[in-house]
């Protein structure tokens, strides 16, 4: 693995359905019914069924498990949650595409990956980032 | 009503010990698509230099589950549940969570401030081993939306 500041990370596009809402609320245990059921969702005036924003974190946190090899060189992942992952009740679910840059050197060792994940066209994490150990 | 600052600085008491498995830790991974080896070999993580398999970058946030609730359904606090939103969340690793590992958290109420009618609660959750190993910081900020917002 080769890197400077500027430097992409190889794309990552996930595809989020209803299937895998459900297996992320039993792994994480988070049971709210907004994350699996229609009516629960649109009674608190959602659209529809919305994924966690956590499985939305935790999917683009791969981004950066899969460049940098170990996982375990993430010592710091932060981000906010602008706005709610859709999913319909239909085969194609909802799709997330994450890109990722290096924008800093720390020179400690570390560097600053900025990630973004889209959906429909917008940012769903509000500045995400991972500090990654590189040496 | 708005949120008494007044409980910033609020300490809870340490959570029961969790267990880190390598089932729940496969479990997790499976369940967020992450395919690396370190989280499901052993020796694969034991290459990487890890004693057992580690866990994904947000697994932290299953082993504070029981404790952020311990401050989200606190009486005193009076937060309307219902209302709450996640707005932010950072995990900083002192290292990897790894299984074997028994792990407590220590939830403290790091700030409480009122905008546009909403209040905002950071949560800072420490998590370190039973023999006092830090490990984890978790801090989850808490949107409380307003009545009218």
């Amino acid at each position: 693995m080769t890197y400077e500041v500027g430097t992409e990370l190889p794309a990552l596009s996930v595809r989020l359905r209803r299937d895998d809402l459900v297996r992320y609320a039993g792994a994480s245990l988070d049971f709210n019914p907004i994350h699996w059921n229609e009516k629960t969702a649109k009674d608190v005036g959602l659209p529809d069924v919305i994924a966690h924003g956590m499985l939305t974190m935790a999917v683009a946190s791969r981004i950066v498990a899969e460049w940098i090899g170990d996982p375990g060189a993430i010592v710091e992942y932060g981000c906010r949650f602008g706005r709610p992952v859709v999913v319909p009740n239909d085969g194609e679910g909802a799709l997330v595409e994450v890109t990722a840059k290096v924008t800093k050197d720390f020179e400690d060792g570390t560097v600053k990956v900025n990630i973004n994940a889209a959906f429909d066209g917008k940012s769903v994490l509000t500045g995400a980032f991972a500090r990654v150990r590189v040496g | 009503m708005p949120l008494d600052p007044a409980f910033i600085g609020r300490s809870y008491p340490p959570s029961q010990p969790y267990d880190v498995s390598r089932e729940k830790i496969r479990e997790f991974a499976e369940a967020i698509g992450a395919t690396s080896p370190a989280y499901r070999d052993a020796e694969a993580a034991k290459a990487l230099g890890h004693r057992d398999v580690i866990a994904p970058p947000t697994f932290a946030i299953v082993v504070s589950m029981k404790t952020n609730e311990t401050v989200m359904f606190d009486p005193e606090l009076q937060l309307d549940y219902s209302r709450v939103v996640h707005g932010d969340q950072n995990f900083v690793h002192h290292r990897p969570i790894t299984a074997g590992d028994q792990l407590v958290c220590v939830a403290h109420i790091d700030a409480i401030t009122s905008r546009m009618g909403n209040d905002m609660v950071t949560v800072r959750t420490e998590i370190s081993t039973v023999g006092g190993e830090p490990v984890t910081t978790a801090k989850s900020m808490l949107v409380v939306r307003g009545e009218d917002a």
